[in-house]
């Protein structure tokens, strides 16, 4: 099987660490990965903002990058849902049948990284150890467009050393949602301020969660309060020993 | 997307959009802590309670299937299914009206009322009249409008604007309504306590006098059955049904998109709706109608106001299976914390932010669109199944594509998603901007930049930029593999 790694701009940008972690666990696990260095974004930002037309050939450069591969591995829930539910809408937009059929076929082979790990590869112990207290916050996009379900939880329940607690409220929107933390400040504030409120109140060291985007979001306003409690993507923590 | 041939929404009054854009009315509603109160309480109450009651179908997806399927066949034909309702309405005895906007539909009902010499009516809730301004087009005429649902009486005694679909006055606790009532209602006992059962004895006295008395009423519909004319109002206090029963004049307006073709068809809705929106399984009145009762006059005014707009664009259209359950505003965070006044129309929530700007066209409400995390809880509890988040998207296109015909200098946002899109298509520009990145780690602790930095940074500290990009260590990391 050819495993490629979608890299997703916020994470070869600002936090490499997550990919590295990404690499690092599926080759730890057995698989060769490769990552074709002609991809950039996916376009998400650009659609969710009203600007379809400029995501088009940020959409070209990714099938372009993508063919060929029988796996495609994102650390981001976000992202796997604009690729699989997006791009081809937009390709039917613009009614370019070559895009269509292209955007199907890398949609059909892209996954989540808890997808990847315990529908393809069927593992749930993935071997890791991470000896924190550590509250879980499901994404919007991993739980409302890729229906990931508990499948985050399985793996994470089977971390060594790792005390997990839930999150009250968790399936709440952090109040990021891309532009709209820079377009509506104050209501993405309220949000996640109630966000906070509930990770604090687990007592957790770390908010873990499957979408770096989230993460900047919440550790952003962690970071701002000084009350040392950190986020970490689940790819991180899977991919500890 | 625009198309050519697709009619413009070019509305003459009515309550769709606001004064102010959707993020300076929400700073205002995010501030105000007894706001945020009341609304987490009660949205977090009934979002508990559809949960519980939705959960207990095991066919909740089919029914919902199901509703979503009914209402496209209407919209698919509407133009049938109201020649149909017209006629069937006609042959019982009742008169239909067409408005194409809130203003003719205002001047059909105040000329309606005048002519029967009536200069005081009762009202049952009703979402279109609110769309379209009623009251406040027969107050101009010299008439007064009562509304006879506690919670529009709330809202109408406090001088204030509804700012939910199903609970008007959601924005206000018991404590508030008892100085409302206090202050505004003629003949209220002193000693009136905020006991909601005390609260509501003093409105059901008020508001007897009035039904008692009252020679027209004014009334929105929930269902209209094309097949045999009947109209259906849906409601939880009685009140309508007094409305719809005691007055010798009834007149129903009814935004053309309320058809469903047969009977039978109500099955689906009937269930679908009271679970939806109070949480119950079933709701405690259901009044039906057909045609003129004898000794009744019944006018039925079929309101477009944009619909037929809504209509021509194929990725929007689906808004107008809406039933008006509110459902997504109870689960919407948005909604929880920016309250429904923040919207600016009478249609706020996830569902007010797809249909007002299609309403009104997306040039009269171009913040609506944004007004969302697309976070997809709305969509998850649709009882028609409206792809909201889709939607919103699809209008936030139209937004730009608007902006774009409207302004031949491309503005900041427009230039800078220009740029990004330049950079991130070509992996050698791309490679260089991510380098660029580790510029930005001297930004980090600094309070002032410009926007839009600076409504990131309002909140939320910037994260650390890294040393080196993730492709950068990855070519080196082959390379070192490679020697």
């Amino acid at each position: 099987m050819r495993v490629a790694l979608f890299i997703t701009c916020l994470a070869d940008g600002l936090y490499p660490d997550v990919a590295k972690a990404t690499v690092g666990l599926l080759e730890r696990l057995g698989h060769e990965v490769e990552v074709p260095l002609q991809q950039s974004c996916c376009g998400q930002m650009h659609i969710n903002t009203g600007y379809p037309r400029e995501a088009v050939p940020l959409i070209r450069n990714h099938v372009d990058a993508f063919a060929g591969y029988d796996a495609i591995v994102a650390p981001s829930a976000s992202c796997t849902a604009s690729i699989r539910h997006q791009h081809g809408e937009v390709a039917s937009s613009i009614g370019d049948a070559s895009l269509i059929a292209s955007t199907a076929e890398i949609a059909a082979r892209t996954y989540e990284l808890s997808e990847f790990l315990t529908d393809v590869l069927e593992v749930t112990d993935v071997g890791a150890y991470y000896p924190h207290r550590v509250t879980y916050h499901p994404t919007c996009h991993s739980l409302r467009l890729l229906r990931v379900g508990d499948r985050p939880l399985q793996l994470l329940r089977q971390v060594r050393g790792i005390d997990l607690v839930e999150l009250p409220d968790a399936e709440s929107c952090c109040g990021f949602g891309g532009t709209f933390a820079l377009k509506n400040p104050d209501v993405s504030t309220a949000m996640l301020a109630d966000k906070m409120q509930n990770v604090l109140q687990t007592r957790a060291e770390v908010c873990a969660a499957g979408d770096s985007s989230c993460l900047m979001h919440i550790g952003g306003g962690l970071s701002r309060l000084k009350v040392g409690v950190r986020t970490v993507h689940l790819a991180e923590i899977l991919a500890s020993t | 997307m625009t198309f050519l041939g697709m009619p413009a929404a070019s509305l003459t009054g009515g309550n769709l959009d606001g004064e102010q854009p959707f993020p300076e009315a929400a700073r205002l509603s995010v501030g105000n802590a007894q706001l945020r109160r009341n609304l987490g309480a009660a949205t977090h109450t009934i979002r508990g309670k559809r949960a519980a009651v939705v959960s207990e179908l095991p066919d909740w997806q089919e029914l919902r299937a199901a509703g979503a399927a009914i209402k496209d066949d209407v919209l698919a034909n509407l133009e049938r299914y109201l020649l149909q309702l017209e006629q069937q309405v006609t042959a019982r005895g009742g008169t239909v009206h067409w408005a194409r906007d809130a203003q003719e539909a205002n001047r059909i009902v105040t000329d309606l009322v005048k002519a029967t010499g009536a200069s005081e009516v009762v009202k049952v809730k009703s979402m279109a009249t609110q769309e379209i301004g009623l009251n406040e087009a027969l107050e101009q005429a010299g008439i007064e409008a009562f509304e006879t649902d506690l919670a529009e009486l709330i809202v109408q005694l406090g001088h204030d604007k509804p700012s939910h679909i199903l609970v008007p006055a959601i924005h206000r606790n018991r404590s508030e309504i008892r100085e409302i009532f206090l202050r505004e209602m003629p003949d209220v006992d002193p000693a009136l306590t905020d006991v909601p059962a005390a609260l509501a004895e003093a409105a059901r006295g008020h508001l007897r006098r009035k039904f008692l008395t009252a020679e027209v009423a004014i009334s929105g519909a929930n269902f209209a059955v094309a097949e045999t004319g009947t109209l259906a109002v849906v409601e939880s206090e009685g009140n309508g049904r007094m409305c719809l029963t005691l007055p010798k004049t009834l007149i129903t307006v009814m935004g053309i998109e309320k058809l469903v073709p047969t009977w039978r068809d109500l099955e689906v809705f009937l269930q679908l709706l009271p679970r939806s929106s109070t949480g119950e399984r079933m709701n405690p009145y259901t009044s039906m109608w057909t045609g003129a009762v004898e000794g009744q006059q019944f006018h039925l005014v079929l309101l477009d106001n944009g619909r037929t707009a809504t209509l021509a664009d194929p990725q929007g259209r689906s808004a107008l299976r809406c039933i008006r359950c509110s459902a997504c505003l109870n689960v919407c965070p948005v909604y929880e914390r920016a309250g429904g006044h923040a919207y600016g129309s009478v249609y706020p929530g996830p569902i007010g932010a797809v249909l007002s700007p299609q309403l009104t066209g997306v040039d009269r409400n171009p913040s609506l669109p944004y007004a969302s995390t697309l976070c997809g809880a709305c969509y998850d509890v649709c009882p028609v199944a409206i792809d909201i988040p889709s939607m919103l998207v699809h209008l936030r296109a139209r937004v730009v594509d608007d902006k774009r015909e409207q302004h031949r200098l491309p503005s900041p946002e427009q230039a800078a998603m220009a740029a990004a899109s330049w950079t991130m298509r070509d992996s050698r520009r791309w490679t260089r901007a991510l380098r660029a990145v580790r510029l930005s780690k001297p930004l980090r602790g600094w309070r002032l930049l410009p926007p839009p930095l600076s409504s990131w940074i309002s909140s939320r500290d910037l994260p650390a930029a890294p040393a080196q990009s993730f492709r950068d260590w990855w070519t080196e990391r082959e390379k070192s593999r490679d020697e």
